[in-house]
């Protein structure tokens, strides 16, 4: 196993599952006490990042550029989502716009 | 003044007030003849949040029904009842529809804003297909009742600032006021508090500053909000701000915690921190605002 591959299960949650094509991992944002934590996750591209809220308040989460946009999240409910582009995505709660998050996506690590 | 004489007053003068209600038990009437002065009055309810069902009010839809049991019981029905918003925690339509099959059983006309909570999504649609507005629009409007010219602001259409007017609306908002004389009182709904609140938590309308200003030359100006889930009061001039309570649950004052939303409190504590608000207005009177809780 190369070396990318094992770092990335090591940073990741145990739901990662590399296979032959490519090594995405898990990463989780945590919503509580009207914030996002942490307010910056990099990621690669393709990773799945859920979004859990553990407040007694709604949120959402939007991207400012419109690429992703979750419905309502109620308490804990968590809400997945998967960015293919590299960049940065700046995102906010819609019920809450000063609760700001962002998501930096680098490209991903190919294994071939 | 009591709504007896009210309606002496009504009669003596020879002035007649006209409603039609449409399907949906919507105010669409208007006074016939401009310039009425007597007394009028409404009840205002908001942020009932229905599918919420934390600890903060578990069961945000019979505290809802409460509001409608004790406003179909008062004596003297009121000429509307407004919703200033946040009907729905989260949009949905079972949401929308349970909040319609509550409001729907009062006696008196129903008039619904959104509140940032009803847009979801960004789905402006949800809400007005279960609430439309008096005159159909997807969109802020005003009328005039008893001489007393209401306006119902929007001010949760814009996702990223909380809340906002837009240009669009300060134009009509512009327009409108420029129709009505000084002495006519006026009162303005809106969801989010007009006048910085306490802006670090959302509780202001970031162009509300010239919306006051077109209002500060009236002689009797009332804004009633929502939002904020509890009762403060503000007055900048002849303008009297009031945020009413909200029949879900309350929310810390401004300042007194980290961050807002909801409040947890005991069951009858809870109860004695929500409720309805009837508001009456006399000619040549401030609003006589009067909040009722529900225990």
């Amino acid at each position: 196993m190369p070396a990318a591959a094992a770092a990335a299960v090591l940073l990741g949650a145990a739901a990662a599952i590399p296979n032959a094509a490519t090594a995405t991992t898990a990463q989780t944002v945590e919503i509580s006490g009207f914030a996002f934590k942490p307010a910056v996750l990099d990621v690669a591209a393709g990773d799945a990042i859920t979004f859990v809220n553990h407040d007694q308040e709604a949120h959402t989460v939007v991207a400012q550029s419109g690429a992703f946009k979750s419905s309502g999240l109620d308490t804990n409910d968590q809400w997945t989502v998967r960015i293919s582009k590299p960049g940065k995505y700046p995102y906010f709660c819609s019920l809450h716009p000063y609760m700001k998050g962002t998501i930096v996506v680098r490209a991903a690590r190919g294994m071939h | 003044m009591q709504r007896k004489d009210f309606l002496e007053h009504v009669a003596w003068t020879g002035a007649g007030i006209a409603y039609a209600l449409s399907a949906g038990g919507l105010m669409t009437g208007t006074a016939l003849a401009r310039g009425v002065t007597g007394s009028i009055d409404f009840v205002q309810i908001s942020d009932s949040h229905i599918g919420f069902h934390q600890e903060a009010n578990p069961d945000v839809s019979a505290t809802l029904q409460s509001a409608v049991n004790a406003i179909n019981a008062l004596p003297d029905q009121p000429k509307f009842v407004i919703h200033t918003g946040d009907v729905t925690h989260l949009s949905k339509p079972e949401q929308f529809g349970t909040a319609k099959d509550i409001l729907s059983q009062l006696r008196a006309p129903l008039i619904v804003i959104p509140g940032e909570h009803d847009f979801i999504g960004q789905d402006y649609n949800s809400f007005f297909q279960a609430f439309p507005t008096p005159k159909g629009g997807k969109q802020w409007f005003s009328w005039d009742q008893n001489g007393t010219h209401f306006v119902a602001l929007i001010n949760v259409f814009d996702f990223e600032k909380m809340g906002l007017l837009g240009n669009d609306q300060l134009t009509w908002l512009k327009r409108d006021l420029a129709a009505q004389s000084r002495s006519t009182p006026i009162v303005v709904f809106t969801h989010a508090p007009l006048y910085a609140l306490f802006p670090s938590w959302g509780w202001t309308t970031e162009d509300g500053t010239k919306a006051i200003a077109m209002l500060q030359p009236f002689d009797n100006v009332t804004v009633l909000s929502g939002h904020i889930h509890q009762v403060v009061t503000h007055q900048e001039g002849n303008i009297r701000f009031a945020t009413a309570d909200a029949t879900a649950y309350p929310q810390p004052a401004p300042g007194t915690a980290d961050k807002p939303g909801p409040l947890t409190l005991p069951h009858d504590q809870l109860l004695r921190a929500i409720g309805y608000r009837n508001v009456v207005l006399e000619k040549g009177h401030a609003a006589a605002i009067d909040d009722r809780r529900f225990a």
